[in-house]
């Protein structure tokens, strides 16, 4: 009884709901890049491992130039490259999207770690300083709202700039020529080709603005709520963001709710001091949300159509 | 068209071929499958690049390069296969690819409802541009294919084996639309292999066999004969030759038969008949009245939830699929490649499916007797002529006809006491129809109990000795084999009134 009391205490405090809320954006940049490409027809599990190299080239290039936001750019596109290796396997190779997805995240934990020695030795990898972050960003007047203020307009500025992605990619999709020819690719490739729409590209741009969106999630993760790049620091999150993407329905907003409900998990661990109940734990409360979830407590939930198979011109 | 030659690795699909349409007429293009027809109208649509040969429009030469050069050329296909998205409107899916935008990039809904408004008043095609196409009846996802590629400005309209999905009702429908477009002005090529269609629709034919034109007819001065024998390079029997059935005792007999459907709505409402030895039931009606359900309770693929279905004096209704089959009920189901054959099976393996276990076939039901099955498959496919180049090749290289064949020698291999025979005929040639056709009153004269479910009532009226009316889960009627086309229309759609009540 006391564990919930606890929680529901908790549940109160608006540096609780700040967290998460932090820790949602953390997924829910990747979320995004899986609901654009498996819209247009690609399954990709590989979020965590574009996150990872995003997280380890932004330290790198911030360690170097002492610019954030040069890291950050390079961050995505490092993301994106990996997304490019994807693309181009399951797209023009027609390989099977699960087993490129796993390499891809295989293949960017070893090299990171790889990386890591090769270019910094044994030694740590170092820190970046305090001024070498993503900055967090209070928006005035606004953030003396009491409460709401907090949690929502005293934030890191990736915080914000994933809300308006999110508003943007649920924009284009459902509202927006480019948006109906997404999903077009993704249902029914073969009647978007005999209408004139090219679903190879449609579907590299797709997946490789996943890998965009996923390094960005990187770089947050790395200079902007940490300082520095840990091996495997992404944890499993391009993983939950995957779950969410599903939770989601295959919807930005859908997959943001999903994101809020284990952002708040995590938070809720990290803010456990006051409550008593062993950390490890409430450690797996997202994970255990996520096979929650899996299970199917949402229901049915129908995935694009050609989601996961390779176009062939010509075959029905 | 002039002189196109296509040639594939092994085979010619299309060998010199000349091909003239008219403006404003409709030319049906007929063969049968693998004649070459789909390969014309791919070179034609600007999918395949011929090998030779040219393609004329209205007299100028045109290179046809991808889908979008023929609708720039107003060329549309309507694909066999519908080439729409389910989840979509009907607007969305007209629009695909030339979506009207509003602030450069959002799709602009009230012009694509006027748009497909003023299409479909033009054109007297009624649809809805709000529906989810997924939801609309298989016509009018037809028709939507119909105003997609008018949208896109087509004067010259390709359909592919329109007909082939639809209810009779539906191909009426459908025939009217045509009729209107002509008179729009409209040029349209009918693919088909329906004769009769075929000379009720069209002005003049074109008929291929094996990558060539055999034959240039005008429709008024032909016949179903005639175009039947250029088609197959021989007579072919068109009507089906049967002696008078001689019934012997009732060996089948359904009692007040309930089931629901995979929706959990009741599709069978209390079906009861008898089947006698030596005698074929014809099942009319449109599809979707509980026909299918009917043949997958008696097949032991679905639950009845009421009645009673009696083998002789034993009682199967709760028989599972395996034991009806041990039970002497074999099964043609109406979905051939999804519940007929395992597609990537060879011919062998799918010609011994469901007898596996039998001591003929295996040892103590575990180790396969190769040898035994080898010489079973040969066994079968030199009586039924299936065609292909042995017995280990894989089913999903055969075509239609061939695959048909390889079911129903499977079901008639072993003598069984009721055959149920769900649309044996769908989607294959006249040749493999024919040969079918045959087997089926063998089958009969040899006292089989034959349940024979169509959605071609020429089929239904040519084959059985008694037809059973369905509509709505119900046997509505059962007539006489020589019952008018007519009235078994009228009876399937509801109307009329039955001589004999098969609901309880």
């Amino acid at each position: 009884m006391t564990v919930i009391g606890d929680i529901l205490h908790l549940l109160t405090t608006a540096d609780l709901w700040q967290a998460a809320l932090a820790a949602s954006v953390l997924l829910l940049l990747p979320a995004l890049g899986g609901v654009i490409s498996e819209r247009s027809g690609v399954v990709n599990i590989a979020m965590e491992g574009m996150m990872l190299t995003g997280a380890f080239f932004g330290v790198v290039a911030d360690l170097a130039w002492h610019n954030v936001w040069l890291a950050t750019l390079v961050a995505i596109v490092a993301g994106g490259a990996m997304a490019l290796i994807h693309a181009v396997v399951s797209i023009r190779f027609r390989a099977d999207q699960i087993v490129s997805g796993i390499a891809i995240n295989i293949f960017a934990a070893g090299m990171t770690v790889f990386l890591v020695r090769r270019i910094y030795g044994v030694q740590d990898i170092g820190h970046v300083g305090p001024s070498e972050l993503l900055p967090n960003l209070s928006i005035p007047i606004l953030d003396q709202i009491p409460f709401v203020g907090q949690v929502l307009f005293q934030q890191n500025v990736v915080v914000y700039i994933a809300l308006f992605l999110l508003v943007l990619v649920q924009v284009v999709l459902f509202r927006t020529r480019i948006g109906l020819r997404i999903r077009a690719v993704g249902e029914h490739p073969h009647a978007a080709d005999t209408a004139g729409i090219n679903v190879y590209w449609i579907r590299y741009g797709a997946v490789i603005t996943s890998g965009l969106l996923s390094g960005l999630a990187g770089a947050f993760l790395a200079i902007g709520i940490s300082n520095t790049f840990v091996p495997n620091m992404t944890d499993g999150r391009g993983y939950i963001a995957l779950a969410a993407m599903i939770f989601g329905k295959w919807t930005p907003l859908g997959a943001f709710l999903a994101c809020l409900i284990f952002g708040l998990g995590e938070a809720i661990y990290a803010n456990n001091s006051t409550i008593h109940v062993s950390q490890y734990l409430l450690s797996m409360l997202p994970y255990i949300l996520v096979l929650v979830v899996l299970t199917g407590v949402i229901g049915r939930s129908n995935p694009p159509a050609a989601d996961g198979i390779p176009y062939v011109p010509g075959a029905e | 068209m002039r002189g196109i030659t296509k040639a594939w690795p092994g085979v010619i699909a299309n060998n010199g071929v000349n091909l003239t349409v008219r403006a404003g007429e409709v030319h049906a293009l007929v063969g049968e499958n693998g004649a070459g027809k789909s390969t014309l109208m791919n070179i034609l649509y600007g999918l395949i690049h011929p090998d030779a040969g040219e393609i004329l429009i209205n007299g100028t030469h045109a290179r046809i390069t991808g889908a979008r050069g023929a609708i720039a050329h107003g060329i549309g296909m309507v694909h066999q296969h519908f080439m729409l998205i389910p989840v979509f409107s009907v607007g969305e899916n007209v629009m695909l690819g030339r979506e009207p935008v509003t602030g450069g990039a959002f799709y602009d809904h009230a012009r694509a409802r006027k748009e497909i408004e003023a299409l479909t008043q033009r054109y007297g095609l009624a649809l809805d541009p709000d529906a989810r196409t997924g939801d609309l009846p298989v016509g009018l996802q037809q028709r939507v294919e119909i105003v997609k590629v008018l949208y896109r400005g087509a004067n010259i309209l390709i359909l592919d084996e329109p007909t082939g999905v639809l209810t009779p009702q539906e191909s009426i429908e459908l025939f009217g639309v045509l009729r209107d477009l002509v008179k729009a002005g409209k040029t349209i090529i009918f693919i088909s292999h329906k004769l009769r269609e075929v000379l009720e629709i069209s002005d003049r034919i074109t008929v291929m066999r094996r990558g060539k034109v055999v034959g240039h007819l005008v429709t008024k001065e032909t016949n179903e004969q005639e175009i039947a024998t250029l088609m197959v390079g021989r007579e072919v029997l068109l009507r089906v030759e049967k002696k008078p059935a001689e019934p012997g005792p009732v060996t089948f007999r359904v009692e007040n038969l309930t089931a629901s459907s995979d929706r959990g709505v009741p599709a069978l409402r209390g079906v009861s008949f008898e089947l006698r030895q030596g005698e074929i039931l014809g099942i009319a009606g449109v599809e979707g009245n509980g026909q299918s359900e009917l043949v997958e309770v008696l097949a032991g693929t679905r639950r009845a939830t009421g009645g009673r279905v009696l083998l002789g004096d034993r009682d199967v209704t709760a028989f599972d699929a395996r034991m009806e089959r041990d039970s002497g009920i074999a099964h043609i189901p109406e979905d051939r490649r999804g519940t007929g054959l395992v597609l990537a099976y060879s011919i062998a393996d799918n010609l011994v499916l469901g007898r596996q276990r039998a001591p003929a076939f295996s040892w103590h039901g575990m180790l396969l007797r190769t040898s035994a099955i080898k010489a079973w498959a040969k066994r079968l496919v030199k009586e039924f002529d299936i065609r292909a180049g042995g017995i280990d090749v894989l089913a999903r290289t055969l075509s239609g006809g061939n695959q048909q064949k390889i079911i129903v020698a499977r079901e008639m291999g072993n003598r069984p006491r009721v055959l149920l025979a769900a649309q044996p005929t769908r989607g294959v040639d006249i040749g493999a129809i024919e040969f079918i056709h045959r087997r089926l009153v063998a089958e009969r004269d040899e006292g089989t109990a034959v349940l024979l479910v169509s959605a071609e009532l020429e089929e239904i009226r040519s084959l059985s000795d008694r037809i059973a009316v369905f509509y709505e889960g119900r046997i509505v009627s059962i007539e006489p084999a020589d019952t008018p086309e007519e009235r078994l229309g009228l009876l399937m759609t509801g109307g009329g009134s039955g001589t004999r009540t098969g609901a309880a």
